[in-house]
């Protein structure tokens, strides 16, 4: 018996329920989970369904259809590296304006206390 | 015209009060800025305590985040000039009025303080002055115009460009990053002649072979620049 997509759906479980469960703490924001949450499922179909994997291979030419899991898993981590990127760029701005905000406005705070004394 | 000298400052305590009064000698009354930049030492005070404007900054920004700061001040306090001077005691305010000449006479949106304008000025190691004519060569060739010092941090610009930058400045090599934005929204760039100092005291810590892996990184940062989205003007 191939061990392969008992082993590939346990994992799969897994990174979807430790996601469920980071969200339920309020240790991860839904919108950061989403793209695992998809990911997840997506093996556990593929993991679960011979069928379905052995027709993807075959569609695709893969000659050994578990490495389809692979091929997914490798796929997923590339688009939610590049999205985390993104957010990390988006908030890194965010921060330098908030930066230069705390900056400005300290200046005119420090002026105005000086106008007092 | 309403001009302000914008200084940025990072750890700079040996030579920004050297600067201040460089300004202060040449120009009238100037209205200064240091832009303290999470410098660790004496910087922020002694630029009080001469009695200029100082806006520190919570953690060290780097230098495109600290001007760009600068620009928001010069913009909203409604200057018609910022005067980028760097704090390292580089550069000279006795040669400010070439620089500021043609954006009195309205006939460019910045102008760059230049040392190879004057032939034989300005003296420094030779892989510098290779690297600086590589990347001039470069950007000038990007910008359809001759750009003689890209790098030079000497610099004035009008409300327009003010205005731009404080939209959007570039973070990593600001000097020869923003002039490839300019001209891409539509700016006009010109030149002055100035004289620079080596550096006064520490140290600029370019050794060959980070002047080498700097020229790569500018050379890749301008590239992304030529193919980045910009406010048009």
């Amino acid at each position: 018996m191939d061990m392969i997509p008992i082993l590939a759906t346990l994992v799969s479980m897994v990174i979807f329920l430790s996601v469920l469960e980071l969200i339920r703490r309020n240790r991860l924001k839904e919108k950061y989970s989403l793209l695992w949450l998809f990911s997840s499922l997506v093996l556990l179909w593929f993991s679960v369904s011979r069928k379905s994997l052995h027709y993807v291979a075959g569609y695709i030419g893969i000659q050994y259809p578990p490495s389809v899991i692979f091929l997914l898993g490798f796929l997923f981590l590339i688009i939610i590296n590049i999205h985390f990127s993104t957010v990390i760029s988006h908030l890194s701005d965010r921060n330098k304006t908030l930066a230069q905000e705390v900056g400005l406005l300290r200046e005119v705070l420090e002026r105005e206390k000086g106008f007092e004394k | 015209m309403k001009t302000l000298f914008i200084i940025p400052a990072f750890n700079e305590e040996l030579n920004i009060r050297g600067v201040i009064e460089d300004i202060r000698g040449h120009v009238q009354g100037a209205a200064i800025l240091v832009i303290n930049d999470g410098s660790a030492d004496a910087t922020g005070n002694i630029a009080k305590d001469l009695g200029v404007t100082v806006i520190s900054l919570p953690y060290n920004l780097g230098i495109g985040a600290a001007m760009q700061t600068g620009y928001h001040y010069a913009h909203m306090q409604g200057y018609d000039i910022a005067v980028q001077f760097d704090g390292d005691g580089q550069h000279r305010a006795d040669q400010l009025d070439q620089l500021l000449e043609p954006l009195e006479r309205g006939e460019a949106d910045i102008v760059i303080g230049s040392r190879f304008l004057t032939k034989g000025m300005y003296k420094a190691e030779v892989a510098r002055l290779v690297a600086i004519r590589m990347l001039s060569r470069i950007i000038s060739s990007l910008v359809g115009q001759k750009i003689t010092d890209p790098t030079s941090g000497l610099r004035a610009v009008n409300r327009r460009a003010m205005h731009l930058f404080c939209r959007c400045y570039p973070d990593d090599y600001p000097e020869p990053e923003s002039l490839v934005l300019l001209h891409k929204a539509g700016f006009r760039i010109a030149e002055a002649p100035v004289h620079m100092e080596k550096r006064l005291l520490g140290n600029s810590s370019i050794t060959l072979l980070r002047g080498v892996y700097y020229m790569v990184k500018v050379v890749l940062a301008v590239l992304v620049d030529m193919i980045k989205e910009v406010p048009r003007r």
